[in-house]
This record gives C-alpha cells, sequence and structure tokens, in this order.
C-alpha cells in the first residue's frame, strides 16, 4: 500500500470581489503519496493553480480558504497545514514543500545576482549558517541543474540568462533544502519544446535522486502522459476524475475527460476532424447547478442538473465524479 | 497546384541599436524562399525567435523587408502602390494570436465587422443582415449583433475576428498562432471552423505556430524554421512521418505525446540535444545548426547548405543529403 504524504480533504477556496463570489475551487479531496508524480490537470480557470497554492496557504487577498484539511505527513507526524500559523507555515513552505512557478522572469528578482539568490533561500531556512557557505552551496546545485559553466554564470543576473537557463536557476532555488514535495506550477509552459523536453528530464532526474514528490500542475496532455504516474483531471473548481495516468488516458470515465482527450491534436497521428467538446467553461460565480459540466455534457440527464455528483471509486485507484456511474 | 504566392530570397534584418551607431542586425528572416499552393494551409513551425511571425508579416507588407520579393497572383507586392495595394489589402488578410488586443474595445460586433467593408468600399444592401450571415459562418447569431468585445470569450473573440476577415472576401490568410491563447477544448472548435471554411470558400492559409500537433492536424505542406533560416520543406503527412534535417528529427522527437505508452517508447528514442538556440545577431557559420548538431561534418561549419529536393517535393537543407 503507498503511503499518503498529503491528505486534501474537502479544500474550498473562495475570492471576495466586486463582481461577487468566485467558488474558485469547492470541496477538493485528494491524496499524494510519497515519491510518486501527481497531476493535476484542467483548462484555465478550472483551480488547479488555486488548489495547489492553498495547500500550503499560498492564498493572498481577496482570496481566503474558507474550508478543508490538508494533512501533511511530516518525519515529525501528520499536521494539517491550514492550521497552522503564518510564522509556521514558513517553515514548511520553501523548504518541506517547495515551488517551481510558471514564469521563471517573474520568479527572480532582476537586481540580485542568480547565485546570491539560490543562497538567499538557504540562508533564510538557516540550511547554511551564512551568505558565504550558501554561495557555495549555490555553486553546486547550479552544476546539479546542469547549468553549463557554473563559476561564471553564478554571477549573471537574470536577464543576461535564457528563459532555459532561468527555469533551471528556480527549479536549483527550489531544490535547495532538498524538499519532501516539490509543486511545479506549468513548469515549461513559457519553453520551447526543445528545451522543455530538457527541464521535464532534469526534473525527473532530480526527483529519482533525491526522492522527492512531484506536484505537477499543467494544462499540457503530452507534458502529463510523460510525466505523471496519477492524474487528477479538474474541471470548474471540482476534481471530476482521479486515476493511474494508464487508467485515465485508456479508459476516462468522466465525458470531461473524455472530451479533453478527444480534443488535443496528437502529432503522431493523422486525424480528420477533431472532436470538439461544444461551449466554454462556466463563470464560477454563478456556476451551473449539480454537476457543473451538466451544460456541455452530451450525455447529461435530469439529475446532472440537480445533484453534484460525489468522487465514486470504480475500479482500484479510479474515482470519477458523475451520474452515469 | 498553382502557387498563389511566391516568396524569394526574403530577408528581413532588424537594427540592433548601440549608443551611437548600429551595433548589428537581428537577421530575423534570412533569404528564405518558398511557395504556397492555391486552396492549401502551409505550415510554418519553429521555437520562438527563429522568424516565423516575421515571415508572416512581411509577406503581407505589414513589415518592409530588408529584400527578396514576394508574388501573389503574378505580381510583386514589394512594388505595389495605391489601388493596387488596396486590392492586396483586401485579398490577403491576417488573424493575430492575442484575441484581447486586435478587436476595438470601443466598437460593437457590427461595428468591428463593417469598418473594413466600409473602407474597401464593397457595397452592402442590407448590413445588418450581411453581418448576422458572417456571424453565422464562424459559429455566432445576430444574439451577439451589438454587444462589445468584453462581453465574450477568448475563442468567441477569435470568431468575430475571423467573421471580420471573412467579409472581405480574401483569397489568402495568414493565421499568425490563432489558437495559442486558448484552450484545447476551445481550441479544437476554432480549428473545425478554420477547416470548413476553408473548404467552403476555397482559401488559402499560411497557418504559423509553435505547437506541432495543431500543425499536423491543419496543414497539407509545412516548412521549419530555424534562427531565420528554412531548413525543410514538403508535405505534413511525410515531415512527421520522416523528417530529413536533425532539427526537425529533434523538434519532433522533443514534443511530448498524449499517451503514455507511446510517450515512453518515443522517450527511450529522444535525440538528446544539449543547449539552446543562439543568438541571432550573430548566428554560428555555415549550417546554423552545426554546433547542435550530432552529426556535424566539417563543410557543415564553413558552408552554408542550400535547400535542396531531398525526395520528391520533399526540400531540406542540410550537407547529410547533399549528393556532390
Amino acid at each position: 500500500m503507498p503511503e499518503p504524504i498529503l491528505e486534501v480533504r474537502d479544500l474550498t477556496v473562495h475570492f471576495y470581489t466586486y463582481a461577487g463570489i468566485v467558488k474558485a475551487i469547492e470541496r477538493v479531496s485528494f491524496d499524494v503519496y510519497k515519491g510518486e508524480t501527481f497531476a493535476l490537470v484542467g483548462e484555465t480557470g478550472c483551480g488547479k493553480s488555486v488548489t495547489s497554492r492553498a495547500l500550503t496557504q499560498l492564498i493572498e487577498s481577496p482570496g481566503r480558504i474558507v474550508g478543508g484539511k490538508v494533512i501533511y505527513h511530516s518525519d515529525k507526524g501528520p499536521i494539517d497545514l491550514l492550521k497552522l500559523s503564518e510564522e509556521e507555515i514558513r517553515e514548511i513552505r520553501g523548504k518541506e514543500i517547495a515551488y517551481i512557478f510558471q514564469d521563471p522572469h517573474a520568479s527572480l528578482d532582476p537586481l540580485y545576482q542568480v547565485g546570491y539568490q539560490i543562497a538567499e533561500a538557504m540562508v533564510v531556512h538557516n540550511t547554511v549558517k551564512d551568505l558565504k557557505e550558501g554561495l557555495q552551496r549555490a555553486l553546486s546545485i547550479l552544476k546539479r541543474v546542469l547549468i553549463p559553466d557554473p563559476e561564471s554564470r553564478i554571477k549573471n543576473y537574470p536577464h543576461e540568462m535564457s528563459g532555459g537557463m532561468k527555469q533551471r536557476v528556480v527549479i536549483g532555488t527550489g531544490l535547495t533544502n532538498n524538499p519532501k514535495v516539490l509543486i511545479a506550477d506549468e513548469p515549461t509552459t513559457a519553453l520551447d519544446v526543445t528545451v522543455q523536453a530538457q527541464i521535464l528530464d532534469l526534473m525527473n532526474k532530480l526527483k529519482r535522486d533525491y526522492n522527492t514528490t512531484l506536484i505537477l500542475i499543467t494544462h499540457n496532455m503530452g507534458v502529463v502522459a510523460e510525466m505523471a504516474d496519477r492524474i487528477a483531471v479538474m474541471y470548474a473548481g471540482k476534481i471530476a476524475e482521479i486515476g493511474t495516468a494508464e487508467q485515465i488516458f485508456k479508459n476516462p470515465l468522466h465525458p470531461y475527460t473524455q472530451g479533453l482527450l478527444k480534443a488535443v491534436p496528437n502529432p503522431m497521428k493523422r486525424i480528420e476532424r477533431l472532436d470538439a467538446i461544444p461551449g466554454t467553461v462556466p463563470n464560477l460565480i454563478t456556476p451551473p447547478s449539480g454537476c457543473r459540466f451538466h451544460p456541455r455534457c452530451p450525455f447529461a440527464k435530469d439529475i446532472c442538473k440537480q445533484k453534484v455528483p460525489e468522487l465514486k471509486e470504480i475500479e482500484d485507484g479510479h474515482f470519477v465524479a458523475c451520474h452515469l456511474y | 497546384m498553382e502557387p498563389i504566392l511566391q516568396v524569394r530570397n526574403l530577408k528581413k534584418y532588424f537594427p540592433v541599436k548601440g549608443l551611437f551607431f548600429t551595433k548589428g542586425h537581428v537577421k530575423a528572416v534570412d533569404d528564405i524562399s518558398f511557395e504556397i499552393r492555391r486552396g492549401e494551409t502551409f505550415g510554418l513551425v519553429g521555437e520562438s525567435g527563429c522568424g516565423k511571425t516575421t515571415t508572416g508579416r512581411t509577406i503581407l507588407r505589414l513589415i518592409e523587408p530588408t529584400d527578396g520579393e514576394v508574388i501573389f497572383q503574378g505580381k510583386n507586392i514589394m512594388e505595389l502602390k495605391g489601388d493596387e495595394m488596396k486590392w492586396f489589402r483586401r485579398k490577403a488578410q491576417i488573424m493575430f494570436q492575442d484575441p484581447y488586443s486586435s478587436l476595438n474595445p470601443r466598437q460593437t460586433v457590427f461595428e468591428v465587422i463593417m469598418e473594413p467593408v466600409r473602407f474597401h468600399g464593397i457595397h452592402v444592401d442590407d448590413p445588418e443582415e450581411f453581418v448576422i450571415k458572417l456571424l453565422e459562418s464562424v459559429g455566432l447569431n445576430e444574439m451577439h449583433l451589438y454587444r462589445y468585445p468584453h462581453e465574450f470569450s477568448g475563442g468567441q473573440r477569435q470568431r468575430i475576428a475571423l467573421a471580420r476577415l471573412l467579409a472581405l472576401r480574401p483569397e489568402f490568410i495568414v493565421l499568425d498562432e490563432p489558437t495559442s491563447a486558448l484552450d484545447v477544448s476551445v481550441q479544437a472548435n476554432i480549428l473545425n471552423t478554420l477547416k470548413d471554411i476553408q473548404r467552403e470558400f476555397g482559401f488559402t492559409y499560411l497557418f504559423i505556430s509553435h505547437d506541432l500537433g495543431v500543425v499536423k492536424y491543419m496543414s497539407h505542406r509545412m516548412g521549419v524554421m530555424y534562427l531565420g533560416k528554412l531548413v525543410e520543406v514538403g508535405p505534413s503527412d511525410e515531415i512527421f512521418e520522416k523528417p530529413l534535417h536533425p532539427y526537425t528529427q529533434l523538434l519532433l522527437s522533443a514534443i511530448p505525446v498524449p499517451d503514455p505508452e507511446l510517450a515512453k517508447e518515443l522517450k527511450a528514442k529522444r535525440m538528446k540535444v544539449e543547449g539552446e538556440p543562439p543568438s541571432p545577431i550573430n548566428p554560428p557559420s555555415g549550417c546554423r545548426f552545426h554546433p547542435r548538431c550530432p552529426f556535424a561534418k566539417d563543410i557543415c561549419k564553413k558552408q552554408e547548405p542550400p535547400l535542396m529536393e531531398a525526395e520528391k517535393d520533399h526540400y531540406v537543407a542540410c550537407w547529410l543529403y547533399s549528393k556532390a
């Protein structure tokens, strides 16, 4: 039996805007197992990024975590991350649970050399005794993320580096404190495909070397297929389906997952016509009643409009929230 | 099929300004030639900074080229003036990537679509009826007629942009990453609409994209660009099946495939190439791909390979395929 490192239960985040309350995520529950790559996939606004940020209370005003639990199994025993004070969560965030964000340019401070920025992350978490030691460690980190000529690169400012190079630095910074869980939010979306392939390879290698658990947030089904052990598909702030990569790709149960997979043009196949999902993603201030996918669903029944479907286990480890099952 | 558009030795250099003097040039597009045939979709792919967008805009003279010519229906568009240029502006249209900046926020959909129609002096009996017909052909309806752009989603805005260019009955349309800003489920809808109207009106497309899956789905023939150069041109199916240029091989092997089993298989065969594309200000000598190419020979460093026909209708710029 795989051991969970994170257990998320009924996580709910609302954003209080002038236009109304945006129910960004509603009662999201899932487990992440030790050492696996868990992918959260979905389209713009489905709540995948909000979910990943809420795990360590990284939600800023006007957003608020309204309810739920995030049990983190640390070395010292289970803790509910949502109950911790700002100071206590800072101890964990960046150290035991680290983030990599989409835009490497925005993740780095343009006024400081990259070596200093990597060292700073260690100094703040007291993993090194001073900046000098931090800079030495930074050098080995640049080597670890395969940056050529690290001795001179360590003195570079972010603008002197390419996008791929910057993302390597950001990954390096994320890994400085040997985190147990690494949350990568669209880590390769800003990069070209050939560079993307290099970065994904690097992440896999580092994950193996340091036995890190990876939570990958992406909209790219190709990246998911290549990286993930297990996948959660999100739609309009809810989890639609959870399963192993094989279950999701070979036997997708939720009509949304089925539609999503058919809508992606596979470069290795000749496709005469893509099956598109009609309509657009609903707004989350007034989400559709019942199942949020029902207005776009080809199989919608009466019950779908009235009742919110719960996640049900259909086969071993394969959960779906749909009234068809 | 006859070519509708021929590009010959097209060059576009952008000056890089120093403090007092021009420091050098970014050779965004450097001496490329190809043709687009009537009724086809020609895909242009490459990574950011390879010059694909500059090519699309220079062809339409939205950017003046440094050198070279573009022949559209027998006329060199670089020499067109006055009424002839206006004719070209009507016949050749472009659809941009960002649906949020390509529509005037102060105009209703009706005005957005009618403005170019009035400019070109096209007579329509019933403007409202005319616009509704156009909206219907792109999957919108009369309900949307007097709404403003901010009331629409990204996908709907791209449809409005599409209706606007359809109004002019163009023959050639440059589609510059038309779905890159959209979600996959919406993207599929727009791509299908583009295919449908192409069949209906017989349009010719130049489809620019960095997404190889989308290009494979849309295009009949395609060109691959690297650092301002066309490295391979041929039928899309053939290029995907048997890429000739080492860069094309690298590019295709780097795409993550939405199928876990196939992904594992392809990953094992993936080409390992280090580094990133070099700066287009000082491109490498000879073949621009040689510093990253696993098959580079001496000649690759010294001499630039021309685009040669390696197989029927399949061209490649690589010394590996040179018969000499």
